[in-house]
């Protein structure tokens, strides 16, 4: 029992926290990228296999260039495409956004594998540390929020802009619009399917960065599904944090934190040492079960503060398609 | 000086929702547009304030011909809209509500716009939370938001679609009450409803619709029933059917509360004899369907009872209404009677009384064919239905309907019928009668309700404001009722 114990108060140490936001990027890129598809009303079902094969993009290019830098806006290509084609299939040929997500899940997959196999094992290319004058030598904060590289800065900086854009523009504004009630914002003149088509590209750029985050910095190189599952974890870190680019940020904080701890697991209880990693992700499953329970939301009813942190809205016309004669 | 709509029309697939509608608004007048649902009031504001393009038609504000191809174009022209079901984004606080879609950059500043909504809200008596979220807002306060958006959109025409559908009397007051001031001020309002009271209270003019054509327009005021013939056409009738005694009470319905939209209403009661036939008339939506619906027992009902033949239902499911011989047939065939991609033989299967477990193919084969042959169907036993017409399927519904039948409930038993299919369905129904069937029906069509009923039963939003003696009543006095203007004033919704 006390293996638990041990392995969680190991996980409160400045080069833990420090790692799990380090490692945190992918995701975080990815999850905003959804968040803002899902918001404008698109599903973006295909993450998983859109971020991976953005991965390979990205590494594929920073490795024949060598410049590690070009890997982003390739990738940001690759998941742009792919989400498009699904704006394109809902808008255009009035097609089921959840199914035709999933064929390009797996058409990404397997495409990935395919193209991948000569670039198994190759010559990793990673993004160079830089440690932010100042800011990295504050206590604790410093190497924990200043001692990483470019990506890791701009994954936050990603969160923080979109968070203010979102709720503090007019833009944002509208954005949420067209996710909630398509005809409301038709009938004040906002071209919903425009933006559908604009916010569907910009979501999957970012998810696409997400890919080359992972294979150019967090874990280095390519191999065969590199970011396998991945994709799963952001659909349900984006429910989880109710459609909010904050709290879906905790939550891959969070996630971060569940497989750091399952790493620290290992040593205590060497004999589970092939399942402890996958634990992060039923955990994640049942955290999200927790802030959906309709019982603990009733009893926070009594806590407004909490509850309105915990609420969860799904945008009302998400998944479907606008259409007007 | 003012608003003329010329020649619009715009069709859905084959429906022609507009044909060929011209209308002028004076600029500063409160003008009326009538008509029954399904007339084609809503596409016609929809096109008036570019939601809807047109298929043909200009529109032509104080001289200049303009181009509305996107709800954009009409808020520049000062068109604003107030739609049917208000459309507010419900998560979203009101001052949200408010800003979202106004020009301006990306700069989004809550204060200022509170304070510009607050000035305006001051002005015209209305009250409300900036921060709650708009789905706390009654459906009453929702339309007042979106007017006061409209009017800080610079609205120089203000469309109100049916605004007075699910809000209270006292909303309804303070609503009137602004749209003549604003109208004192200049502003061009057009009214929709289907309620004559309503119009007649509030407007200068008034043109009414039908059919997607414009039917009739006057100054007002004019006298109710000139309205009524214009909206309904006159209708002249006459009785000839064998009258049939009437035996032992059959469907007795006691007390029941329906709620239509968001009005939960008074309770209705009704008792009906064997052999007799009921009409429910009234605007679509009113509580006949709801009405139907409970008496068939696939509503669940608040209050009240259902008794058939004695036997109290109340709380009972479908099943026990079916066992009863209570049997009902809906409007809509294909949706609700009928299962599409089965075949004739197949729906025979389905209705059949054989519970056994393996189908008698051979049997059910021999029981369509007999069936289709009798009942006139043009197609064959493998047919599917949904490559009947609508007149066959009726017929099938009705060549399905058990031979013992207590209660038949029916929703526009002959809508989208020819003339032939409808006599003869009738036929067949009055055959019934004679069997001691009670029959209860819904229907849009006052010749029809005048024909065949014998007592009519005439709902307005949601409850029973008049029952009449079909012998001894004619077209108008039923339009009233159905507009919601009773010859009994203490009946009225108008005179509250
Ligand atoms: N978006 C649409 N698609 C298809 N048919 C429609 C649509 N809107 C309205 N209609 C049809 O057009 C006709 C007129 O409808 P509407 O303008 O809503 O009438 P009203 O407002 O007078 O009740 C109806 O038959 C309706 O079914
Ligand atoms: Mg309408």
């Amino acid at each position: 029992m006390s293996g638990f114990f041990t392995a969680f108060v190991d996980m409160f140490d400045t080069a833990t926290i420090a790692s799990i936001v380090a490692g945190s990027s992918a995701l975080m890129f990815a999850t905003m990228g959804e968040t803002i598809n899902e918001k404008a009303g698109v599903i973006n079902l295909s993450v998983d296999g859109s971020m991976m094969l953005a991965a390979l993009a990205g590494f594929v290019i920073a490795f024949q260039t060598d410049i590690v830098w070009l890997g982003f806006p390739a990738a940001a290509a690759v998941g742009m495409s792919v989400a498009l084609l699904i704006a394109f299939a809902s808008i255009k040929l009035s097609l089921n956004q959840v199914a035709v997500g999933f064929v390009l899940f797996a058409l990404c997959t397997q495409l990935s594998r395919f193209l991948g196999t000569n670039f198994v094992g190759r010559r990793p290319v990673g993004v160079p540390t830089w440690e932010i004058p100042g800011l990295s030598s504050i206590p604790f904060f410093g190497p924990v929020f200043f001692d990483h590289n470019l990506v890791v800065y701009l994954s936050y900086l990603t969160v923080i802009a979109t968070f203010l854009f979102m709720y503090r523009t007019r833009k944002g504004l509208e954005l949420q619009g067209i996710g909630e009630r398509p005809e409301a914002a038709h009938s004040r003149g906002i071209p919903v399917n425009k933006l559908r088509y604009f916010y569907t590209a910009l979501g999957g750029a970012l998810i696409g960065i997400g890919g080359a985050a992972f294979s150019l910095d967090v874990k280095l190189g390519w191999s065969d599904r590199l970011t396998r599952n991945l994709g799963w974890i952001v659909l349900a870190i984006v429910i989880f944090g109710g459609w909010h680019p904050l709290r879906a940020a905790f939550g891959v904080l969070l996630f971060g934190a569940l497989q750091a701890y399952a790493i620290n697991l290992v040593p205590e209880f060497p004999s589970l040492s092939q399942v402890l990693p996958s634990i992060p992700f039923p955990a994640m499953i049942l955290a999200l079960v927790i802030v959906n329970w309709k019982r603990l939301l009733k009893w926070l009813d009594r806590y407004p503060f909490l509850r309105a942190i915990l609420r969860s809205d799904p945008p009302t016309a998400i998944g479907t398609r606008f259409k007007v004669n | 000086m003012g608003l003329e709509l010329r020649n619009i029309h715009k069709h859905f697939g084959p429906v022609r929702a507009n044909d060929g509608i011209s209308i002028t608004v004076e600029t500063g007048t409160l003008h009326g547009l009538l008509g029954e649902n399904g007339a084609g009031k809503s596409t016609l504001m929809k096109v008036l304030s570019g939601f809807h393009s047109a298929d043909s038609g200009e529109i032509v504000l104080d001289g200049k011909k303009i181009k509305l191809a996107s709800p954009d174009d009409a808020i520049e022209a000062g068109i604003g809209m107030l739609h049917q079901d208000p459309l507010v984004f419900l998560p979203f606080s009101v001052i949200d509500n408010f800003v979202l879609g106004s020009p301006g950059g990306w700069r989004l500043d809550r204060r200022q716009a509170t304070a510009e909504m607050q000035e305006l809200c001051d002005r015209y008596g209305f009250s409300f939370d900036p921060h709650t979220p708009s789905r706390l807002l009654t459906v009453g306060e929702r339309q007042q938001l979106e007017i006061v958006r409209l009017l800080w959109l610079g609205a120089r025409v203000l469309i109100l679609d049916e605004p007075t559908t699910g809000i209270s009397a006292d909303q309804r007051a303070k609503l009137f009450a602004a749209l003549k001031s604003l109208s004192k001020e200049g502003m061009s309002v057009i009214f929709v409803s289907h309620k004559l009271e309503e119009v007649a209270d509030l407007c200068e003019r008034v043109t009414v619709m039908k059919r997607g054509k414009v039917v009739g327009e006057a100054d007002m005021p004019v006298p109710p029933e000139r309205l009524v013939e214009m909206m309904f056409g006159q209708a002249v009738q006459i009785r000839d059917r064998k009258e049939v005694a009437h035996g032992k009470s059959r469907l007795t319905v006691d007390s029941v509360r329906m709620a239509t939209g968001l009005l939960s209403e008074e309770s209705t009661s009704l008792e009906v004899n064997a052999g007799e036939v009921i009409g429910l008339a009234g605007m679509e939506g009113s509580g006949q369907d709801t009405f139907l619906r409970i008496c068939s027992g696939m509503r669940s009902l608040k209050q009240g009872s259902v008794t058939v033949a004695g036997k109290d239902l109340t709380g009972k499911h479908y099943r026990d209404f079916l066992a009863a011989d209570v049997k009902y047939l809906p409007a809509g065939r294909l949706e609700e009677g009928l299962i599409e991609g089965l075949t004739i033989t197949e729906h025979f299967v389905l209705s059949g009384e054989d519970r056994s477990f393996f189908i008698d193919w051979a049997q059910a084969r021999n029981r369509a064919v007999e069936q289709v042959d009798h009942f006139a169907i043009k197609g064959t036993e493998a047919s599917t239905v949904e490559s009947l017409s609508g007149g066959n399927q009726q017929r099938l519904l009705l060549a399905m309907l058990p031979h013992e039948l207590s209660v038949l409930l029916m929703e526009h038993p002959t809508r989208g019928l020819d003339i032939e299919s409808a006599d003869w369905v009738w036929e067949q129904l009055l055959a019934r009668r004679e069997d001691g069937t009670s029959i209860v029906f819904a229907s849009a069509d006052l010749d029809e309700l005048l024909r065949y009923s014998d007592r009519i039963l005439v709902f307005f939003s949601g409850r029973v404001i008049g029952e009449l003696d079909a012998s001894s009543t004619n077209v108008d006095e039923i339009g009233l009722l159905i507009g919601g203007r009773s010859a009994n004033p203490e009946l009225s919704e108008g005179s509250q």
